[in-house]
C-alpha cells in the first residue's frame, strides 16, 4: 500500500527545500503544489504563503491556482481520501449504489471526513479506468469493478 | 491596412485592430461589459460577440482582430440572441437591487439591461450568498454583485501591482477575492480604490460616510469645517452633470456653504505648507547627508503600499504628513485658537478624490491635535450624492472664495492633484529657497503628462538634482525595485498611488478612464496658470502661519503637528503556523 | 539475443494492476524458475492487452492463448499444464464468442482490429527500450534525421491525412506547418495527455503500454517544426503512466535517442513530464499551456493560436497522445501506407474505449469509419443479458447520444457531426434500455458544471443552468418551456463560449432532446419516467 497522506502541516524549511528543487521558478507552481501537498496532506495557509514568498508572486495567485485544481486541497483531509467517480460510464454501471454503500459504511456524507480523521469521501471526475467501472481511488490506489458488497471489504484494508 | 465590411459598410483600419474599434470608426457601438479601455482584454462576458462570415462560432469583438476582406455582422438574430441569453445568465445571478445600489445609474450591467430591453429572466434567480466585506474604513466589497468580468483583477495586478484581488475556486463557484477569502483589512491592500473604477457594477465601492456628515451639519453644537482637495475642483462638476475638465472651485465652495458647512477651507493651503516642510526636509537631507533619494509622502495609498511591500525603504519617505492630515492637525489647533473655538466642538471633514484617505484619517497616529484630526473623509462621489440629495444645482451657483485663514493657496498647490505636480511644486520652491534667486522658467514640462515614469534633471546651484515621478503603483514598483537594488540614481522621487495622480483617485467620479484622468490633470495646470501666486513660498497665508504659529519650517511645532512616522506592515496575512520540531525537518 | 520457446505476456495496464497482475507476474516468474523453465520461458509485463474488464489478463506465445481473470493461485496450474505439458487450461479462457482456445491476435475475439497506434501495446515490455527498438522503434526518427528535411517530414504527415485524435480533428501536418513557419528563438512540442473525457482511457493505456512511441513521435515533430524541447502534460491521476514515461525518458537519454545531437544529426530534443492536478479544462490546449506555466488552467483567447504564440509565448505544437503515436509508423511506412486504413476523408485507425452496458469493455483500435453496430456487436460482444440497445454516446461526455436508428452511421470525424455528435476522443458509452434519459442527462450536465473553469459567462453560468434545469426535470419539478430553454441556452453556449468546453457541453443534451424528447416530456408533463428507473 502506498504511503498514507499525513494530516500534519508542513514546515517552512521543507517548503523552501521543495522550492529550491524547482529553482524557485513561478512556472513550476503546479508541480510545487503537488510536492507540498504530498508532504503535508493539504495546502495550509502557511504553506501557500511560504510558496508565494519563495517564488515572489502574489499570494492571491498561489491561492487562486491551489483552489482551481481538484487534486489540491486547502483544508486538511482524512488520512485516506476516497475519490468516487460518478461520471457517466460509472454512473451507468451503478456508481450511485457505491456512493450509498460508502456513505453508509463510513457514516459520513460525500464531502465529509470521518471524526477520527481517517477517511474523506469526495467525488472525482473520471479516473480513466472506465473499463472496470464503477471505480474509486483511495489515495493513489484504484479499485474497479465495484459492487456495494465489495465496499466494506475494501475499507477493511484501511481500517 | 485591412479593409473590412461591417454590417454592409466598408472601413479601412490597421491590420490587427479589434472588430470593436473598427466598428467604432463606422459609428457602430457594439455593447461591451468586461471590456475597459485601459485594461487587459478579458473577452469573458461574451456580450460583444459578433458574427464573422465563414465562421460557425461567434467571436468577441473586443478581442478579435480584423483581417483584410473580413465580413462582420454585429446585429443578426444569432448575435442578439447570444447577447441577450448571456446577459440573462448574468442577471439571474445578480442581486437586481438596482434601486438600493450605489451604482444605480452608473452601472454598466444595468445600462445593458436597459439597452437590450430585458423584461424577463427565465432562469431561477439565485445569488451566491457570499459575505460582504466591510472590514476597512475605505472600501466595501459585495461579492454577490460581482459578475466576474475580472477588470478589477487586471487593475489590481497589472496596473497597481498590489495583487490583492484574484479569482479563486472555479466554475460557478469562482469568486474574485483577497487571499483565503479574508477581508481587505487583513491583506496587503493599499485601499487605492482603483478596483472601484474598474468595476462595471456595484461589487466594489467606497464606504459611504455621508450620514455622519449630515448628522454633524445638523448638530448646532458642532462647528463643521471642510477642506477641499486639489483634485476635487476639477472633478466634482462630473458629479453634477458637467463634462470632465471643468474648473469649478468657486461653485464648489458655494455649494459646500449651501450644504451648511460653517467654514470651507482649502487643502491647497496645506499643500503649499507641505511644499515648505518637504522642500526644507529635502534640502536638509541633501546638506546633512540624510537618506536619499527622498520620496514624497502625500499619497496615502502609496504609503500603505510602501509599508506592506517596502518596509525596508520607509526611511526614504518624507516624514511630512499629507496635506489632508496637516490640515486636520491645524484646524483643531491653529484655526481653533484663532477663531476662539474649542477644538472638541470642531468637526473636521475633508473632501478627497481618494478612498485611501479614509484609512489615513483613521490611523491612530493622526490625532496630534489632541483629537481626531480629520473626523470624516468624503470622496468626490459621496459629496456628489449629498449635493444631489440637497437639490443643489451648479448652474445656479455663484463663484465664492475659500474661508480664511487656511483658504489661500497657490498654483503650485493646485497641481498637487496631477502626476508630477508635487515634484514641480517642490522644485519651484526648492530652487528659490536654495539659490535665493528667481526661477528662470516656472513650468517643468518634463514631469507633466501620463507617461508612467518621468525623469528630469534640474540644476540647483552647483548640484544637478535628479528627480523621478511615478504614478500608479505598478510604475512605483519599478522605481522602488531599482531603489532596493541600489540602482535608483535620483535625489527626489514623487510617487502617486493612482494612475494620473489624485485626479484619477479611487474616490473620483465614475467613469474615470485614462483619457478622463488626463483631461482633469490638464484642467489643474490651467488652474495653476490662472492663479496670482504660483509658488508655495509666496503664499501670504503660509508666511502668516509660520509667523503666528509654526515658527520655522521643520521647527518644533511643525515636528509635532505636521510630521509623522511609518509602520512596517506584513506583506501576507497572518496564518496559523505549523509546529516545527526536528522530526519535521 | 537469447531464444525462448515461450513468452508469457502479463498485461500491466492499470485495470489489470487493480486486479492484481503484479502478484500474478511475480508468481509466474517464481514458478517458472522453480520448475527450471527460466531459460526457456520468458515472463514479460506489457502494456494494455485490451479486454480491461477481464483482468488480470495474460497471453502465452507462441500459441497466443489468452487467459483471463488469472489469480496467483492459478499460476502453478498454468505453468504445469501449459508451459510444461503444452495443454491449455480451458477453465481460464472464459466464455469467448467461439468456444475453445482463444487466440489473442485472431479476429475471432477482438474482431476487426487494425493496430497502428497500439502496435506495441501488449506486445512489448513497455519498460524496455530494447524491445521497442526491436520492433522498429526509433527507426522513423533515424530516417527523418538522416534522410529527410523537416519540410519533407511535414509534407509526409500532411499527405497521410492524419487529423488530431484529441477530438478537434485539425489536420496535424497543417498544424505543424504553422509552427514551422513561425520565426522564433524557441519552439515547443506539447503532448496532451490530460485525458479527462469521461469514458476515455486510451491515452493512459498507450502511455503505459508504449511510452517510447510518444517520445519518438514528439522528437519527430520537434525536428519537423524546429523545436528542441517537449513537454508531456499527464493527468495527475495517471500514476503508472507518469512512472513509465519517466523511465522511458531516462532510457532514451541514456541511448542518445533524446538529448543533444541525436544520431549525430545536430538535432537535439529533450522531453519533460508535467503533472496535471485535476482539471478537465486543461485538456483544452491553451488551458494546458496555462497550467504548464503555473497558472489556473483557464483557456486563452484565440487568436493568437498556440502554433504561433503558445507556451511562454513561443510557437508551440500541441498534439494528443494518440496523434503522436501515429507519427512514427507514418514516417516509417509512408503516407500512402497510412491512407490504406480508414476512409478517404479520414485515413487511419481510431482507438476506442468501450464502456457501459457492453460485454467486452476495453480498448480497441479499428479502421476509421467503422459503424457503431459492428463495434458493439462484433467487437464488443453485444449488450449483457441480451438487453435492448438504447443509445450510445460517442466521443465522451462532450459527445452526442445516438439512438438505435443511427447504429449504421460510419464513425469518423466528419460524419458524426452531421448527426449532432462527435467522434471526439473515441470514448463509446453504451447504454441499454433500462436507463432513464433524464437521469443520464443530469449526470452529463453535473460533470460540466463541475469542470467549467468559470472564465466566460456562457460556460460558467450556462453549465450550471443546464444542470439545474435537467435536475429539476429529473425531480419531477420540470415545467413547460424548460426544453425550449435548454435548447436555446445550449445553442448560445455552443456559439459564444470561449473554449471547446462550453461549446461542447450542450452537445449531449441537445442530441438527447433531438432523439429522446418524448422521454423528457413525460417527466415534465406526466411526472413519470417511461423506463421507471429514475425514481421520479
Amino acid at each position: 500500500m502506498e504511503t498514507a497522506a499525513k494530516s500534519a502541516s508542513i514546515c517552512p524549511a521543507k517548503v523552501s527545500e521543495i522550492l529550491a528543487k524547482y529553482s524557485r521558478r513561478p512556472d513550476a507552481l503546479v508541480s510545487i503544489l503537488h510536492d507540498v501537498q504530498k508532504e503535508a496532506g493539504y495546502l495550509s495557509e502557511e504553506a501557500i504563503t511560504e510558496i508565494a514568498s519563495g517564488l515572489d508572486i502574489p499570494v492571491s495567485k498561489v491561492y487562486g491556482v491551489a483552489t482551481f485544481y481538484t487534486l489540491f486541497s486547502t483544508k486538511p483531509k482524512g488520512q485516506y481520501v476516497i475519490r468516487v467517480c460518478e461520471n457517466a460510464p460509472c454512473h451507468v454501471l451503478g456508481a450511485k449504489a457505491i456512493v450509498e454503500a460508502l456513505e453508509k459504511e463510513l457514516g459520513i456524507p460525500m464531502g465529509g471526513t470521518t471524526s477520527d480523521g481517517k477517511f474523506t469521501l469526495e467525488y472525482t471526475s473520471c479516473l480513466g479506468v472506465c473499463g472496470v467501472a464503477p471505480a474509486i481511488m483511495i489515495n493513489e490506489a484504484v479499485y474497479g469493478n465495484l459492487t456495494p458488497e465489495r465496499v466494506p471489504l475494501i475499507l477493511k484494508e484501511y481500517k | 491596412m485591412a479593409m473590412v465590411t461591417i454590417d454592409g459598410r466598408k472601413v479601412e483600419v490597421d491590420a490587427g485592430t479589434t472588430i470593436l474599434n473598427a466598428a467604432k470608426k463606422l459609428g457602430i457601438d457594439i455593447p461591451t461589459l468586461c471590456h475597459h479601455p485601459d485594461l487587459a482584454v478579458q473577452a469573458v462576458c461574451r456580450i460583444c460577440v459578433v458574427e464573422i462570415e465563414g465562421q460557425k462560432l461567434l467571436q468577441p469583438a473586443c478581442a478579435f482582430p480584423v483581417q483584410d476582406g473580413m465580413v462582420v455582422y454585429t446585429n443578426t438574430p444569432r448575435v442578439r440572441q447570444a447577447r441577450k441569453v448571456n446577459l440573462e445568465l448574468l442577471l439571474a445571478r445578480h442581486p437586481q437591487d438596482c434601486l438600493q445600489c450605489v451604482r444605480n445609474r452608473s452601472c454598466e450591467l444595468q445600462a445593458l439591461a436597459e439597452r437590450f430591453g430585458m423584461r424577463e429572466i427565465r432562469f431561477e434567480h439565485k445569488l451566491r450568498g457570499l459575505p460582504e466585506d466591510h472590514s476597512t474604513p475605505a472600501i466595501v466589497r459585495e461579492p454577490d454583485k460581482c459578475i466576474l468580468c475580472r477588470r478589477c483583477v487586471s487593475m489590481c495586478h497589472d496596473v497597481q501591482a498590489a495583487g490583492v484581488l484574484f479569482p479563486s475556486r472555479r466554475g460557478a463557484d469562482t469568486v474574485v477575492t483577497p487571499v483565503f477569502g479574508r477581508g481587505l483589512d487583513e491583506v496587503a491592500c493599499a485601499l487605492c480604490g482603483q478596483c472601484i473604477h474598474a468595476c462595471p457594477v456595484g461589487a466594489i465601492s467606497e464606504r459611504d460616510d455621508t450620514e455622519r456628515v449630515w448628522q454633524a451639519l445638523a448638530d448646532p453644537n458642532k462647528h463643521v469645517v471642510v477642506q477641499t482637495a486639489p483634485a476635487t475642483r476639477v472633478s466634482i462638476g462630473e458629479e453634477m452633470g458637467l463634462p470632465p475638465g471643468q474648473i469649478i472651485t468657486g461653485k464648489l465652495v458655494a455649494a459646500l456653504r449651501r450644504l451648511g458647512f460653517d467654514k470651507v477651507m482649502d487643502t491647497d493651503f496645506t499643500a503649499d505648507l507641505t511644499i515648505i516642510e518637504e522642500g526644507n526636509e529635502f534640502l536638509k537631507r541633501l546638506k546633512e547627508g540624510g537618506v536619499l533619494p527622498m520620496i514624497t509622502s502625500c499619497s496615502p495609498g502609496w504609503i500603505k503600499f510602501g509599508e506592506h511591500f517596502y518596509p525596508d525603504l520607509l526611511k526614504h519617505i518624507s516624514t511630512c504628513k499629507s496635506p489632508q492630515q496637516m490640515f486636520g492637525a491645524l484646524v483643531k489647533t491653529y484655526y481653533a485658537r484663532k477663531a476662539g473655538i474649542d477644538p472638541k466642538d470642531i468637526f473636521s471633514v475633508s473632501l478627497m478624490p481618494c478612498t485611501a484617505k479614509k484609512y489615513e484619517a483613521d490611523r491612530p497616529e493622526m490625532c496630534d491635535s489632541g483629537y481626531k484630526d480629520v473626523d470624516v473623509v468624503l470622496t468626490s462621489r459621496e459629496l456628489g450624492r449629498m449635493l444631489r440629495e440637497a437639490g443643489i444645482r451648479f448652474e445656479d451657483l455663484p463663484e465664492e472664495e475659500h474661508d480664511d485663514p487656511m483658504g489661500i493657496s497657490t498654483g503650485a498647490a493646485a497641481i498637487f492633484g496631477a502626476t508630477g505636480g508635487v515634484m514641480e511644486a517642490a522644485l519651484r520652491t526648492v530652487y528659490e529657497v536654495a539659490t535665493g534667486s528667481e526661477l528662470p522658467k516656472i513650468d517643468f514640462e518634463e514631469v507633466r503628462g501620463l507617461k508612467g515614469i518621468k525623469e528630469a534633471q534640474v540644476k540647483v546651484g552647483d548640484l544637478d538634482v535628479r528627480v523621478a515621478v511615478a504614478h500608479g503603483l505598478g510604475n512605483a514598483k519599478k522605481i522602488l525595485d531599482l531603489l532596493r537594488e541600489g540602482k535608483a540614481n535620483y535625489h527626489f522621487i514623487e510617487i502617486m498611488c493612482c494612475p494620473g495622480g489624485c485626479v484619477g483617485g479611487g474616490g473620483q467620479p465614475i467613469p474615470t478612464t485614462m483619457e478622463i484622468r488626463g483631461i482633469r490633470g490638464n484642467a489643474l495646470y490651467e488652474a495653476d496658470r490662472g492663479l496670482p501666486y504660483r509658488k508655495s513660498h509666496e503664499n501670504p497665508a503660509i508666511k502668516q502661519i509660520y509667523a503666528e504659529f509654526l515658527g520655522e519650517p521643520l521647527g518644533e511645532v511643525s515636528h509635532h503637528l505636521l510630521h509623522t512616522h511609518y509602520t512596517p506592515r506584513q506583506k501576507y496575512p497572518s496564518v496559523a503556523k505549523a509546529v516545527c520540531g526536528e522530526a519535521a525537518g | 539475443m537469447e531464444f525462448y520457446r515461450s513468452h508469457v505476456l502479463v498485461c500491466g495496464g492499470t485495470p489489470c494492476v487493480l486486479e492484481g497482475c503484479k502478484g500474478v507476474r511475480d508468481a509466474l516468474i517464481a514458478e517458472v524458475k522453480r520448475r527450471g523453465l527460466d531459460r526457456e520461458v520468458k515472463v514479460v509485463e506489457t502494456g494494455c492487452l485490451g479486454p480491461c474488464d477481464l483482468g488480470p489478463v495474460i497471453v502465452v506465445y507462441p500459441e497466443g492463448t489468452l487467459y483471463q481473470k488469472v489469480r496467483v493461485s492459478d499460476v502453478p496450474e498454468i505453468v504445469e499444464q501449459h508451459l510444461l505439458k503444452g495443454r491449455v487450461v480451458t477453465r481460464l479462457v472464459g466464455e469467448a464468442p467461439q468456444a475453445g482456445v482463444v487466440k489473442y491476435e485472431e479476429p475471432t475475439y477482438l474482431g476487426v482490429q487494425e493496430r497502428i497506434v497500439l502496435r506495441n501495446c501488449g506486445v512489448i515490455d513497455p519498460e524496455s527500450i530494447e524491445e521497442y527498438i526491436a520492433r522498429d522503434g526509433y527507426r522513423a526518427l533515424a530516417k527523418c534525421l538522416t534522410e529527410m528535411k523537416p519540410a519533407d517530414v511535414i509534407e509526409a504527415v500532411k499527405k497521410s491525412g492524419l487529423v488530431g485524435r484529441g477530438g478537434a480533428a485539425f489536420p496535424t501536418g497543417l498544424k505543424w506547418s504553422f509552427t514551422a513557419k513561425a520565426d522564433a528563438d524557441q519552439k515547443y512540442i506539447l503532448c496532451n495527455a490530460d485525458e479527462g473525457e469521461p469514458g476515455t482511457f486510451k491515452d493512459r493505456l498507450i502511455l503505459e503500454g508504449d511510452p517510447h512511441s510518444i517520445l519518438e513521435g514528439m522528437a519527430i515533430a520537434g525536428y519537423a517544426v524546429g523545436a528542441d524541447k517537449g513537454f508531456i502534460y499527464v493527468r495527475g491521476e495517471y500514476v503508472l503512466s507518469i512512472e513509465r514515461l519517466g523511465k522511458a525518458i531516462e532510457q532514451a537519454k541514456a541511448l542518445g535517442l533524446l538529448g543533444s545531437n541525436i544520431f549525430g544529426s545536430g538535432f537535439s530534443f529533450d522531453v519533460e513530464i508535467r503533472k496535471g492536478a485535476g482539471a478537465y479544462v486543461c485538456g483544452e490546449e491553451t488551458g494546458l499551456i496555462e497550467s504548464i506555466e503555473g497558472k489556473r488552467g483557464e483557456p486563452r483567447i484565440k487568436p493568437p493560436y498556440p502554433g504561433t504564440e503558445g507556451l511562454y509565448g513561443k510557437p508551440t505544437v500541441v498534439n494528443n497522445v494518440e496523434t503522436i503515436a501515429n507519427i512514427p509508423p507514418i514516417l516509417l511506412n509512408g503516407p500512402d501506407w497510412f491512407r490504406k486504413f480508414g476512409t478517404e476523408r479520414c485515413p487511419g485507425t481510431k482507438v476506442f474505449t468501450l464502456t457501459g452496458d457492453i460485454n467486452n469493455k476495453g480498448l480497441i483500435e479499428v479502421p476509421m469509419g467503422i459503424t457503431l453496430r459492428r463495434v458493439i456487436y462484433e467487437i464488443g460482444g453485444g449488450i449483457p443479458g441480451g438487453r435492448e440497445f438504447k443509445m450510445a454516446q460517442t466521443g465522451g461526455t462532450s459527445g452526442g447520444c445516438l439512438p438505435k436508428e443511427l447504429l449504421d452511421v460510419p464513425m469518423d470525424y466528419f460524419t458524426l457531426p452531421e448527426h449532432g455528435s462527435a467522434l471526439g476522443s473515441g470514448a463509446l458509452l453504451i447504454m441499454d434500455a433500462s436507463h432513464c434519459i433524464v437521469d443520464i442527462a443530469e449526470c452529463f450536465m453535473r460533470f460540466f458544471e463541475h469542470e467549467s473553469c468559470g472564465k466566460c459567462t456562457p460556460c460558467r453560468e450556462g453549465t450550471a443552468r443546464l444542470h439545474e434545469i435537467v435536475a429539476k426535470i429529473a425531480r419531477g419539478e420540470g415545467k413547460p418551456g424548460d426544453l425550449e430553454l435548454l435548447d436555446e441556452l445550449g445553442s448560445v453556449m455552443q456559439v459564444s463560449s470561449l473554449c471547446g468546453l462550453g461549446q461542447a457541453a450542450p452537445v449531449p443534451i441537445k442530441t438527447m432532446l433531438k432523439y429522446f424528447r418524448d422521454e423528457f416530456e413525460a417527466h415534465i408533463n406526466d411526472r413519470l419516467c417511461p423506463t421507471g428507473t429514475c425514481g421520479i
